[in-house]
């Protein structure tokens, strides 16, 4: 199937969410590891002054007891307070929802926010806890067996990449 | 007949860690930087987080050891584990149960890992061999063979502040004949790729033939010393003092101890690290101990975030 | 019983015969070699196609750890073991409990071993009292008991002025003394020997030192006093060298080795095998070449199991803690084979290790098959590889390093006195 052009969900992205930058002063936190990528992008497009934060949730995952200790995490990274902000996590594809879930459980150990958006680049549905993003690319309809993951080449040109789940990333 | 080194499954994959001895660069490498994660969990507010939630990690201790078990508590409290310590030393074995016994009586609680202290070399190795395969296993010191997780907290404060293991030169000073800490630093440095590690210490401190696990031998700190960038220093066990291994601790101090003349000897960036608990006067001065060139508290820091790893590491391996 | 062993292929190294012979036996004896005797009636005919046929093995060392250690092995366990390993007359150390120290003791050992009518049993009376080395055992009294010679064994020798004397007083009465050599004091709470290995796995150490000291001492006061000395279980390279030396001069001693300390060295260790926590300790791989080719030489006169029995809850410890030992007397014949194979020796020469050379040593009628004497026999099999298992070993013990390893000689038959005691 054809794929939509990852630059192109960006720019819809920006637009979506720059009306609601200057009232909120949102703080942009990406997750591990394409949610970064993304989070860095829309940091320098939104013209974001707070810093950016990067969490890497393998300590917060529910498959722990399944897959293990994921081999190579790296440090999560907060630098601005988390008391009282407003919080907008940026994850490249919204699935399941746990990973939200495990990003916002972490992100509380660090202190109570006021408030947390979600955006992301592709929302493929299949929901298995009740969350939603407040800002989406947009929405696509995958078959279950394929995975979809962003990917950012040597000159920080973002892309989506659809493969099969028995094939590793 | 030799065996598969038992810390490893069939496929590799780290199933127990009793010894830093024979395990590869990639692995070790996996525990510091898994560490250096937990670093930033340690600094946060909230130190904890559920990756071992409803694990159950047990303190065998049958040697006691406060510091120790503490640390390893306090690295499985923040990973949400249940912990349980058990100071077999003085409950069930002079009740004439044998060790295995005490390990298969918790086993058959349900724990998920041991954390195993013991006086005698080999100990955990023993343990390692007898439990149920799902349960894993952390050598915290056995005899004067091992005590891994000490040397990869070391291992953690060398890459800290020296950033490249490749361009050092390292030297261990003190009981290496009786120093577990020792023997599994010397491991840990020479798999992680430290071109030169020296050992200094009197010839009655020294194990035969130690030169065969990759260091050279000096007998003098004047000589060892020299352009040496990480300084470890060994904690002299006090019935080893006076007596058939040394005449006095003050003549031990005046040729070995670490003085700030003795350091002045090695480079001028040269760190100095010690395991605790410190023998002030003795092996080091405290001069020294308190100096701008000391490590001493940050490598009790980082061995909270070094314990996380290993644990969580570990539980995920599963078989 | 009569008994005609055919077809077999007789070796005896005392009489120096490596050839097909027949074997007839009659009222406990050898009666004739080679051609029957007039008007024999053979009440039961063993067919030794393919099989060897020599004198029952004889082995320095075997524990049957009776009395005081019953939760061990018993009587009738190593007594079982030691015929299904073809052994029929073995020395038994005096480290039981109580030791081997009264006549008592070794007059009831002697009478419980008789009424099992399997091996000769020749208890090795303690050198001093309870093994403290401090007061002279009753020597004469204890050999009318049976003890034939005389010892202080696991290295506990006593101070050099009690031990001249003990062998001074063993020397009026022509008594041979058997001491391992091993200074106590340079042993401390050492597991392993002083080498990379015991360096890598922490563990405390014996030097080939605490050996060598022993022996200088040893040989020195045999000058002294001019006693018969066996030295027991040798270890390394340089007491070896000692010992060549002094047996040039003439001094009137011999020595023996264990299956284990030819075949093993320090690296066999692994990861903490308490199977291998023997004494003395496994010394380098030099040190075990040196051993195989003191043999040889003749350095060493033979080849004993130091058979231990230990329970499994002694050796499931920590190496250090594990008690001392090996389970060995069914493999002294295999693991005598294997040396004998991989040296490329004639049987003649391998077999004299383990029957010949012992008795003689023992000092009894023994290790050869010459008409007129006891019929103690083994027959074996050399072709037959078997596997070490704990279901294969017949002794309560089943530590062993050598479990799992495939060996050479299955034994069939077993004779002592004539009568067929193992057989399968």
């Amino acid at each position: 199937m054809q794929l939509p052009d990852a630059e192109l969900l960006l720019k819809n992205l920006v637009k979506e969410i720059q009306p609601d930058v200057a009232s909120k002063h949102f703080a942009l936190i990406g997750i591990h590891t394409g949610g970064v990528w993304l989070a860095e992008r829309l940091h320098q497009e939104l013209a974001i002054t707070l810093p950016l934060g990067a969490l890497d949730v393998s300590f917060y995952r529910d498959d722990f007891d399944k897959i293990g200790l994921h081999s190579q995490v790296k440090p999560s990274e907060i630098p601005f307070e988390v008391e009282g902000a407003h919080i907008l996590l940026v994850d490249d594809v919204l699935y399941t929802g746990r990973t939200i879930r495990a990003a916002i459980n972490e992100l509380f150990d660090y202190g109570r926010p006021a408030s947390v958006s979600l955006a992301t680049l592709v929302d493929r549905g299949g929901r298995e806890l009740p969350i939603a993003a407040q800002y989406i690319g947009e929405t696509l309809k995958l078959p279950t067996d394929k995975m979809l993951e962003l990917r950012c080449d040597d000159h920080g040109k973002l892309s989506l990449n659809l493969y099969h789940k028995s094939l590793s990333e | 007949m030799i065996n598969r080194n038992p810390q490893l499954d069939a496929h590799g994959v780290l199933q127990h860690l009793l010894t830093t001895e024979g395990l590869p660069a990639s692995i070790l490498l996996q525990i510091l930087d898994t560490a250096e994660s937990f670093v930033g969990v340690t600094e946060r507010d909230v130190k904890k987080i559920p990756l071992l939630r409803g694990k159950s990690i047990f303190n065998l201790f049958f040697e006691p050891s406060t510091r120790t078990r503490t640390t390893f508590e306090i690295a499985a409290k923040r990973l949400s584990a249940d912990v349980f310590n058990l100071n077999i030393a003085v409950s069930a074995q002079s009740k004439g149960e044998t060790l295995l016994d005490t390990v298969n009586n918790l086993s058959a609680m349900n724990a998920d890992m041991f954390v195993v202290r013991h006086a005698q070399s080999g100990a955990a190795h023993l343990i390692a061999k007898h439990v149920r395969s799902e349960i894993h296993v952390i050598n915290a010191g056995d005899g004067s063979h091992a005590h891994p997780t000490q040397a990869l907290l070391d291992m953690f404060t060398i890459r800290r502040y020296k950033h490249d293991f490749h361009n050092l030169r390292v030297a261990i000073i003190g009981d290496i004949l009786h120093s577990r800490v020792a023997r599994s630093q010397i491991h840990a440095l020479t798999t992680l790729g430290v071109p030169e590690v020296r050992v200094i210490a009197p010839k009655t401190l020294l194990p035969k033939m130690v030169e065969r696990l990759g260091v050279q031998v000096y007998h003098d700190m004047a000589k060892g010393l020299k352009d040496i960038d990480v300084l470890m220093m060994l904690r002299l066990q006090n019935e080893r003092m006076q007596g058939a291994n040394l005449p006095s601790p003050e003549e031990y101090f005046k040729y070995y101890g670490l003085t700030p003349e003795k350091l002045s000897l090695a480079r001028r960036d040269a760190i100095v690290m010690h395991p605790g608990p410190m023998n002030r006067g003795v092996e080091i001065d405290s001069a020294v101990a308190d100096g701008k060139q000391s490590v001493i508290l940050p490598q009790v820091t980082f061995g909270i975030a070094v314990r996380m790893a290993v644990m969580s590491i570990l539980a995920g391996n599963q078989v | 019983m009569k008994i005609h062993i055919k077809n077999g292929r007789l070796i005896d190294p005392k009489n120096g015969i490596d050839a097909v012979r027949d074997v007839f036996i009659a009222k406990g004896k050898i009666i004739a070699i080679g051609m029957p005797p007039d008007e024999f009636q053979a009440s039961r005919i063993i067919d030794a196609q393919s099989f060897i046929v020599c004198p029952g093995l004889v082995d320095l060392s075997v524990r049957l750890r009776e009395p005081g250690l019953e939760y061990k092995a018993t009587l009738e366990s190593e007594m079982g073991a030691a015929v299904a390993g073809g052994v029929t007359s073995f020395a038994c150390p005096p480290d039981t409990d109580p030791p081997l120290d009264e006549p008592g003791l070794v007059e009831m050992l002697k009478h419980r071993a008789k009424n099992l009518n399997q091996a000769h049993v020749y208890p090795i009376g303690a050198l001093t009292q309870g093994l403290r080395g401090e007061r002279l055992t009753e020597m004469a009294e204890l050999n009318d008991a049976g003890c034939i010679v005389f010892g202080q064994p696991d290295g506990l020798l006593p101070n050099l002025r009690v031990l001249m004397q003990a062998m001074r007083y063993a020397s009026t009465f022509d008594f041979s003394v058997w001491l391992r050599p091993q200074e106590i004091s340079l042993t401390n709470d050492g597991v392993a020997h002083d080498g990379e290995v015991a360096t890598r796995l922490g563990l405390p150490t014996v030097p080939v030192c605490a050996e060598t000291v022993a022996l200088s001492n040893i040989i020195l006061l045999t000058k002294e006093t001019g006693v018969r000395v066996h030295l027991c279980r040798i270890s390394s390279a340089e007491g070896l060298a000692m010992i060549r030396a002094a047996k040039q001069q003439g001094l009137p001693m011999t020595c023996d080795v264990t299956i284990n300390h030819i075949h093993l060295s320090d690296m066999d260790i692994g990861f903490f095998d308490s199977n291998c926590h023997l004494m003395p300790p496994l010394r380098s791989s030099g040190d075990r070449d040196a051993l195989r080719n003191g043999l040889l030489d003749g350095t060493i006169d033979a080849i004993c199991s130091d058979h231990a029995p230990v329970d499994e809850d002694a050796k499931l410890l920590p190496f250090g803690l594990s008690e001392i030992g090996a389970t060995g007397v069914e493999l002294l014949l295999p693991l005598t084979l294997k040396w004998g194979m991989e040296m490329r020796l004639p049987m003649l020469k391998v077999l004299a290790k383990i029957t010949s050379d012992p008795a003689e040593i023992l000092g009894i009628d023994a290790g050869h098959l010459s008409v007129g004497s006891a019929a103690d026999i083994c027959i074996f099999d050399p072709e037959h590889y078997w596997k070490v298992t704990s279901s294969a070993i017949l002794s309560q013990g089943k530590n062993t390093p050598f479990l799992g390893m495939e060996l050479p000689g299955g034994i069939k038959y077993t004779l002592v006195n004539g009568h067929i005691v193992y057989e399968r």
